[in-house]
């Protein structure tokens, strides 16, 4: 590989695994605090891609703009979400094991919920927009303006969460909510405000994703499934429900696709996945895993 | 003779050694205790012999064969099988069903329907289960769920049990019935290993005790040695000692 | 097994009804119409993918979301053997390879994922159909050239019928593992795999054979309906939708009995082939939002409530009972 090559996989690593690694915190910290396996998530991602794709061609908002908007939406969309179904499956189920199955097969259904919705409003067809898209030149490669602003907004914002979640003081109730439930509940902490503000914190972490996307690629309403996947993936290698994990494998996954894009570009996937097979065999619990 | 034997037994979670450099030996016809205040490490050492997990180092063998690095079934299937602290039925399924779980797949050979049937019903009887046999499991007082437990570790045909806290939260008429099934455990010629806080039946039973605090043994002795003996008494000082109650 | 179970009055019942819909469905097509055959063939089709989803899931607790990706495996097996250019082998000999190339994926799959937790093989299963479409497209665009593949076609009669087998060893199995001593160690491995474990019960094993022989079917119907369709691309054979409608059919039909997932797949597969053409993001959405509320108000699904009514039932024939033996008494 000559030197512009090597140059474009780091930074288009960089922007995948960035986006990524957003994607994969908020799926860990719903699983981890919520324990939802929220399957949904990637429509969550898709809606925002839509909605960043309206604010842009319709009203004329760009994109780090109506982050504005978009950011709280998604917050107070997954708060309720949970607070609604999730909560009330939690207050239902008779041990922590069938609520886990039940919550992975509601947010199954979530998921067609989502996506037709989304369908109905936005139809099926893949759709883009352009804004910023003048060059840049970084160490001799030419790459959008936009590709670097989100890679400098998910950088950004995955560094701060990470930090949130180990340092601060909300953070830390996270924390103690993630290990033990009950024991947290008797330290004061409320998990019926903990649990469905981590599965909105997800659910934010999902829209600015789906938000930079936008910015760089086209988007499809059916561009959801293969972003969960790659979450989930991501997630089980990092191991399940730490942050740290996905923080990491999300930017090892990015720069493991951008590497094989050079080869043969339809294969990332299929490369993730056997990543995936490899890892569990050997490492069953995950790069950092907790459980 | 021992049947079952380990040294140097020790067992990592993370940093902390749950049990630590532990050499037991329990002999055949025996009925050896293992006591210890909350976290001494007993239910992990059984979790050890059962291989729920894996030991961190050292040896454990059953009748000479090394126990290391097999699975579960497959010790079940060499003759060692188990009841749970957290009791473990089989809730949804009638506690014949639970029993015959044990009954078919416990041995090392392949059993007929048939044979399965009649351990299944012989090991009912002998906890005195015959009557509840078609009910959910989960319908049954947790003393009766118990009970399941047992009938089903002694339909896999053992030759060692691991009983694990079977007496907790039974009454005192309860524990002195539970004595008397575990005495009559062992007259059938099954060796017993058992878990127990309840003093009173630990030391009316027991032939051997072995105490683990910090998941080291400390002592190991006769029921009059152990409860003479100095250190035990100074690390229950600070517990309620369970006599009976 | 024990004879006797056989001959009971309940049984015969059963078995009786069971011919009779048997008889009903082997004749249908010569009075049925085309278009009503063909929806009988999505019914039958969702009949096998549920029953075969519930033999796994349904007993193990293991969730399995891979039923596409078996699906689809059957249906592109049928595509290499029984292509447009000529078919390799009789139509039979296809649906049974569909069936085993499945069972053999199900196998190594299987092999790796299920010794792990649960969660790990959802997530795996999930993704599984997603990754042989991303891998069928790749194969397809790079190294034969062109998109999808043309099989040589059947008519809906012969897809109904190939179903109907299939569908009746499908059944056949479900029960067979139910009542055998496999399904009772399915059984102890869903209530508690560690116990089930401690008296015996090889677990791995009991799982990732129960998976593959569930596999088995959904790739022996996708082998069958492939001719059918005449023509399949990745996004046909793979699609996620053939690991959604299972689950919603088993838990809408309730997984206890062998027949609530056969009811909950007739409703849905009958509703889902009337409104598809009429209604098309609706339907998906409603289905959607029905799944969610069955598992949230009806976990035990349609035939979860069977025993609630008979206990309701039995109280109030027991009450019309005693009030009727009261009055006796009091005239004498």
């Amino acid at each position: 590989m000559d030197k512009a090559t090597i140059v474009w996989v780091i930074i288009s690593g960089l922007l995948n695994g960035s986006i990524y690694a957003l994607i994969a915190m908020g799926l860990s910290i719903q699983y981890g605090v919520a324990k939802v396996l929220n399957l949904s998530h990637g429509e969550f991602i898709m809606v925002a891609a839509w909605l960043t794709f309206a604010f842009f061609t319709s009203f004329g908002i760009n994109p780090l703009a109506s982050a504005a908007i978009t950011a709280p939406l998604f917050l107070g969309i997954g708060f309720l979400i949970h607070r609604t179904i999730f909560t009330t499956l939690r207050k239902r189920a008779p041990t922590p094991a069938a609520f886990e199955g039940n919550s992975l097969l509601v947010a199954f259904g979530l998921l067609y919920v989502v996506q037709n919705i989304a369908l109905l409003i936005w139809g099926g067809k893949p759709r883009a927009y352009f804004w910023l898209t003048s060059g840049v030149d970084i160490l001799g490669v030419r790459f959008a303006l936009n590709n670097v602003i989100a890679l400098a907004v998910a950088v950004a914002l995955g560094v701060a969460f990470y930090v949130f979640v180990n340092r601060s003081r909300l953070g830390k109730a996270i924390r103690a909510a993630a290990q033990d439930p009950a024991t947290a509940g008797l330290m004061g902490i409320n998990i019926n405000w903990v649990l469905p503000l981590c599965f909105g914190l997800g659910a934010l972490l999902a829209g600015i994703a789906g938000l930079l996307l936008s910015m760089c690629y086209s988007i499809s309403t059916f561009m959801g499934i293969g972003y969960t996947v790659i979450a989930l993936i991501v997630v089980a290698l990092g191991g399940l429900g730490s942050i740290p994990g996905s923080f990491i494998g999300g930017f090892i996954l990015g720069i493991v696709g951008s590497i094989v894009v050079q080869f043969e570009s339809a294969l990332s996937m299929v490369a993730f996945y056997a990543l995936l097979m490899i890892l569990l065999v050997a490492r069953p619990k995950g790069l950092l895993g907790k459980t | 003779m021992p049947i079952l034997e380990g040294q140097g037994v020790t067992k990592y979670f993370g940093g902390l050694a749950a049990v630590s450099n532990v050499d037991f030996h329990v002999d055949q016809g025996e009925i050896v205790g293992l006591i210890g205040p909350n976290g001494a490490g007993k239910t992990t050492l059984f979790n050890l012999i059962s291989a729920a997990f894996p030991i961190s180092s050292g040896e454990m063998r059953f009748k000479g064969h090394k126990l290391n690095g097999l699975k579960p079934h497959q010790i079940c299937k060499l003759g060692v099988s188990r009841t749970f602290q957290e009791t473990k039925v089989f809730a949804n399924i009638s506690v014949l069903q639970n029993v015959l779980v044990g009954a078919f797949f416990g041995t090392p050979t392949r059993v007929s329907a048939a044979d399965a049937a009649r351990e299944a019903s012989q090991a009912l009887e002998f906890v005195g289960l015959t009557a509840m046999s078609a009910l959910p499991t989960k319908d049954l007082t947790m003393v009766n769920q118990k009970r399941t437990e047992v009938a089903r570790a002694l339909a896999t045909k053992p030759e060692l049990l691991l009983l694990d806290e079977l007496m907790a939260g039974l009454t005192p008429a309860e524990v002195s019935e539970a004595m008397e099934l575990v005495t009559r455990i062992r007259d059938k010629g099954i060796t017993v290993f058992m878990v127990e806080h309840v003093m009173k039946a630990i030391i009316g039973i027991c032939g051997r005790i072995i105490v683990l605090h910090h998941g080291e043994k400390i002592a190991e002795g006769t029921p009059q040695e152990i409860t003479a003996n100095k250190t035990v008494i100074e690390i229950y000082l600070g517990e309620e000692t369970h006599a009976g109650s | 097994m024990d004879i006797s179970k056989f001959t009971s009055k309940k049984s015969l019942l059963v078995a009786g009804l069971v011919l009779a819909i048997l008889v009903f469905l082997a004749t249908f097509p010569t009075y049925g119409s085309n278009s009503e055959v063909g929806i009988w063939v999505t019914i039958l089709m969702y009949i096998i993918l549920t029953v075969s989803w519930v033999m796994f899931s349904g007993t193990t607790g293991y969730m399995s979301l891979a039923v596409a990706a078996f699906f689809g495996i059957g249906m592109y097996t049928a595509a290499f053997l029984y292509p447009k250019s000529g078919p390799l082998l009789p139509l039979p000999a296809v649906v049974i390879m569909g069936g085993l190339v499945s069972f053999v994926f199900a196998l190594l799959t299987g092999l790796v994922t299920l010794r792990l937790k649960g969660m790990y093989f959802a997530i795996f299963t999930f993704g599984f159909s997603v990754l042989l479409y991303h891998l069928m497209v790749y194969y397809e665009l790079q190294i034969i050239g062109y998109r999808g593949q043309r099989l040589t076609p059947i008519t809906n009669v012969t897809a109904f019928y190939i179903l109907i087998i299939v569908m009746v060893l499908t059944l056949l199995a479900a029960y067979l593992i139910r009542h055998s001593r496999l399904g009772l160690a399915m059984q102890s491995i869903g209530e508690s795999e560690d116990a089930a474990a401690h008296m015996g019960v090889n677990t791995t094993m009991v799982k990732v054979i129960t998976f593959a022989i569930s596999a088995f079917f959904m790739g022996a119907a996708g082998a069958a309906l492939a001719p059918k369709w005449e023509y399949i691309d990745p996004s046909v054979a793979f699609n996620m939708f053939y690991s959604f409608m299972p689950v919603l059919m088993a838990v809408f039909g309730g997984m206890r009995e062998l027949y609530g997932p056969v009811i909950g797949a007739a409703i849905f597969a009958y509703t889902e082939r009337t409104l598809r053409l009429r209604f098309p993001y609706y339907y998906m959405l409603s289905f959607g939002i029905a799944l969610i509320l069955i598992i949230i108000y009806l976990p035990g699904g349609l035939t979860g409530l069977v025993p609630t009514l008979k206990d309701k039932l039995g109280g109030v024939i027991a009450r019309l009972r005693k009030g009727g033996q009261s009055d006796r008494h009091a005239n004498t």
